[in-house]
């Protein structure tokens, strides 16, 4: 598959649409059953827009917090600025956008904190040209590439 | 007769308004990214144009997880910059033209394109950093601008073929608005980037380019390109790319290519930039099939 040969089998319904975007590696696509399992973090996420919630927010975490009906998970996420943890529980990272610019980081800091990079790193990589699509383009490819690779593991 | 003259497409890289806004933009590190739009904005105090139709997508401020809707037009008075969490870009107010706004919609329905009408709506990031880039820092926008926002944060977003055709809609509801207008699309957007999980950071230079290739000379490969694609390729962000295929169905198949930017790095996004002019003035779009937009009796209610 290649931008002058897109994939030649698209899907042919919602559920092989789907299933493809689960083959992406260190990526969670914004689909319908997570965004209805984070409704309510990334409904309180939205209302950091006002100035007045975000005070009331910094003024006691918790407490905010408990007005929305967060899952353990994603209310504890929340308070350790667990990102991955976040958008595992449903959260997408425009409405997270709200919490980190609510804390004055910046996308780069929140996009960086999910790489496992320190942000020194992460930043380096981003300024000589950001990380290659090679090797990150689909979990079957890379397992077919390792499969290749060490051949007498098959035997 | 109003016409679209041009079309343009910018990356809209919340950074890049940033550091405009705090007077960072001659910093060594920014400095190549606004000296990529110094071509643009001198070509617009040439063409002046009286309207852009602004095809962006709002990045969860006017919309939350409450109503989610794949196409909505602008059609009030007036957009104000939206507060994205800390305070709202210090920008003009949005003028709209809501006139032609609403004529778009209506012709666009009829043509069976259902779109959301919005009549109160903050502008993000998403709508004010291209005005900025692409006409440079102003005390009042030289244009009215249409808002036309589409999802692309909750899958699915429309498919390439449903953008362009969407572009093909809106030139024809732009050609036949009676008053004399000088009408631009913008496409906004892109080019790769991806903001989330462990793969975060990912660019693709060699893909971008292609993408920019196609957008000139061979569109139509562009609108069987699946999301996967995009996502695969450009990262889970780049699928804002399919949003530059309303501004390019709109031009007609035939462009003249009139100035080019990519640039890397800023911030986590690839910047990438182009100017079309249609080479047919719009005699190349396809006329609609549609039972409504071939009745005189239904355009006649929204003459």
């Amino acid at each position: 598959m290649s931008i002058d040969q897109p994939d030649a089998s698209p899907a042919r319904d919602i559920h092989g649409y789907l299933a493809a975007f689960d083959d992406i590696p260190g990526t969670r696509v914004f689909t319908a059953k997570r965004a209805r399992k984070g409704y309510q973090l990334n409904q309180f996420a939205m209302s950091l827009m006002k100035a007045e919630n975000r005070d009331r927010f910094r003024a006691d975490e918790s407490a905010y917090l408990d007005e929305w009906k967060l899952t353990p998970t994603a209310k504890e996420a929340v308070l350790k600025r667990d990102y991955n943890t976040m958008i595992d529980e449903g959260g997408n990272i425009y409405f997270l956008a709200k919490l980190f610019s609510t804390d004055g980081k910046s996308f780069q800091f929140a996009a960086g904190s999910m790489t496992g990079m320190t942000q020194e790193d992460y930043a380096a990589m981003m300024a000589s040209g950001g990380r290659s699509p090679e090797g990150a383009r689909s979990l079957k490819e890379i397992a077919a590439a390792a499969a290749m690779n060490n051949p007498q593991e098959d035997r | 007769m109003a016409r679209i003259t041009a079309g343009v497409t910018t990356s809209h890289i919340p950074a890049v308004g940033a550091a405009l806004d705090n007077g960072r933009s001659h910093e060594p590190y920014w400095q190549p990214v606004f000296a990529g739009y110094e071509w643009v904005q001198a070509w617009q105090k040439e063409e002046k144009p009286d309207v852009v139709v602004l095809v962006y997508n709002d990045h969860a401020s006017a919309f939350d997880m409450k109503v989610i809707p794949t196409f909505a037009i602008g059609c009030a008075e007036q957009f104000q910059p939206a507060d994205e969490g800390w305070g709202p870009r210090q920008v003009p107010v949005v003028e709209g033209h809501p006139d032609l706004a609403w004529h778009i919609a209506q012709s666009c329905i009829l043509d069976e394109f259902d779109m959301t009408i919005i009549n109160e709506m903050d502008v993000d990031h998403g709508l004010t950093v291209p005005l900025s880039v692409i006409f440079g820092p102003q005390e009042k926008w030289p244009a009215k601008i249409i808002p036309l926002a589409v999802n692309v944060v909750t899958y699915p977003p429309p498919s390439g073929n449903r953008c362009w055709l969407l572009g093909e809609a809106i030139a024809r509801a732009v050609a036949s608005f009676p008053e004399d207008l000088n009408v631009q699309i913008w496409g906004t957007g892109g080019m790769s980037h991806q903001l989330q999980g462990p793969r975060a950071g990912l660019i693709n230079k060699e893909w971008d380019g292609r993408f920019l290739d196609k957008l000139v000379e061979d569109p139509e490969s562009l609108r069987r390109m699946p999301h996967i694609e995009y996502l695969r390729e450009a990262g889970s962000e780049g699928i804002e790319l399919v949003m530059w295929l309303i501004m390019r169905g709109a031009l007609g198949k035939q462009v003249e290519q009139l100035n080019r930017f990519y640039h890397v790095p800023a911030s986590n996004t690839a910047v990438g930039h182009i100017v079309l002019r249609p080479k047919a003035d719009g005699a190349d779009i396809p006329a609609s099939d549609t039972i409504e937009a071939n009745s005189p009796a239904a355009q006649e209610m929204i003459a």
